[in-house]
């Protein structure tokens, strides 16, 4: 059993998730909006209208750095690998668009709007869900992504 | 209301968003592509972020269900759409094309400008540059179809 799904850290991920769905749950009780990431960076760059304040904006996206960042001063954990610049450039413009588009990302459709039991973030989810799981077989079957 | 009142909660709720997305390991592609890897060597780790985060969000509906304003806001303001359209499946379609290329999405994206600003911002600069494309097209298409009429 110890090869099966040997870098797995099932306790740091509940941790983390459990952060994370306070994190929204604060944004939803205290402020009385959604922590939809991809909408409130299109907020905080007057992408996109939302009842959300541009400061309010701002602040979100402030902290998600300085909690990144005190969490690896804590922990010691170190910069991760990234893909090559040219790569990262083409992942980004359709993660732009797409989030738009769909109107969500991961935040917003997969812990937000699931949780709510929403039929539009559950479609959405389980679509980009596949979509992702598509492109990873699809990218290391051709060699991996460098 | 206070400053404080309106910037302490957004802002605290960014940091434990970023600090969670980085225990979980959301911040490392190696692992978002190992989770999204589901017939190879999978990794469930991120199973039980998006667990947890799902459980706790599920709790605080049931909460949300019962006031009538948020706490330090004068109104909830949620979206409401029940309806489905090709733009949601699309969008989200390649919304994921774009995650599974790079193992990134917009909050570790941004988290990860802590750690790693110079390799992280070409993706965030792209992700922005989609962004205001997506809000250009539906404009000259609108445009244009004045122009028409």
């Amino acid at each position: 059993m110890s090869d099966v799904f040997a870098n797995a850290q099932p306790l740091h991920g509940l941790i983390g998730g459990v952060m994370i769905g306070l994190a929204a749950a604060l944004m939803l009780l205290g402020a009385g909006r959604i922590a939809g990431v991809s909408g409130i960076m299109a907020r905080a760059t007057a992408l996109a209208d939302s009842d959300m304040s541009c400061s309010s904006a701002w602040m979100f996206l402030l902290g998600l750095p300085i909690g990144a960042f005190a969490v690896a001063a804590i922990t010691g954990l170190r910069e991760a690998e990234f893909a090559s610049w040219p790569i990262l450039v083409v992942a980004g413009l359709l993660v732009g668009i797409g989030t738009r588009m769909g109107s969500g990302c991961t935040s917003g459709h997969g812990v937000c709007g699931v949780s709510r039991l929403s039929q539009r973030s559950m479609i959405a989810t389980a679509t980009f869900m596949a979509a992702g799981i598509a492109t990873v077989v699809v990218t290391n079957h051709l060699g991996g992504l460098s | 209301m206070s400053a404080a009142r309106r910037f302490l909660p957004p802002l605290l709720s960014g940091a434990l968003f970023g600090g969670g997305l980085s225990i979980g390991g959301m911040t490392d592609p190696k692992r978002v592509r190992g989770f999204l890897d589901l017939f190879g060597a999978w990794d469930p780790t991120l199973t039980f972020v998006m667990g947890g985060a799902v459980i706790v969000m599920a709790i605080a509906w049931r909460l949300q269900a019962r006031m009538a304003r948020p706490l330090f806001g004068e109104r909830f303001a949620l979206p409401g759409r029940t309806d489905f359209d090709g733009k949601l499946i699309a969008g989200s379609a390649l919304f994921g094309i774009g995650w599974g290329i790079a193992g990134l999405c917009p909050g570790p994206a941004v988290a990860s400008l802590a750690l790693a600003p110079t390799t992280v911002f070409p993706f965030v600069a792209a992700m922005l540059a989609g962004m205001a494309a997506h809000r250009l097209i539906p404009e000259r298409r609108r445009a244009l179809a004045t122009q028409g009429s």
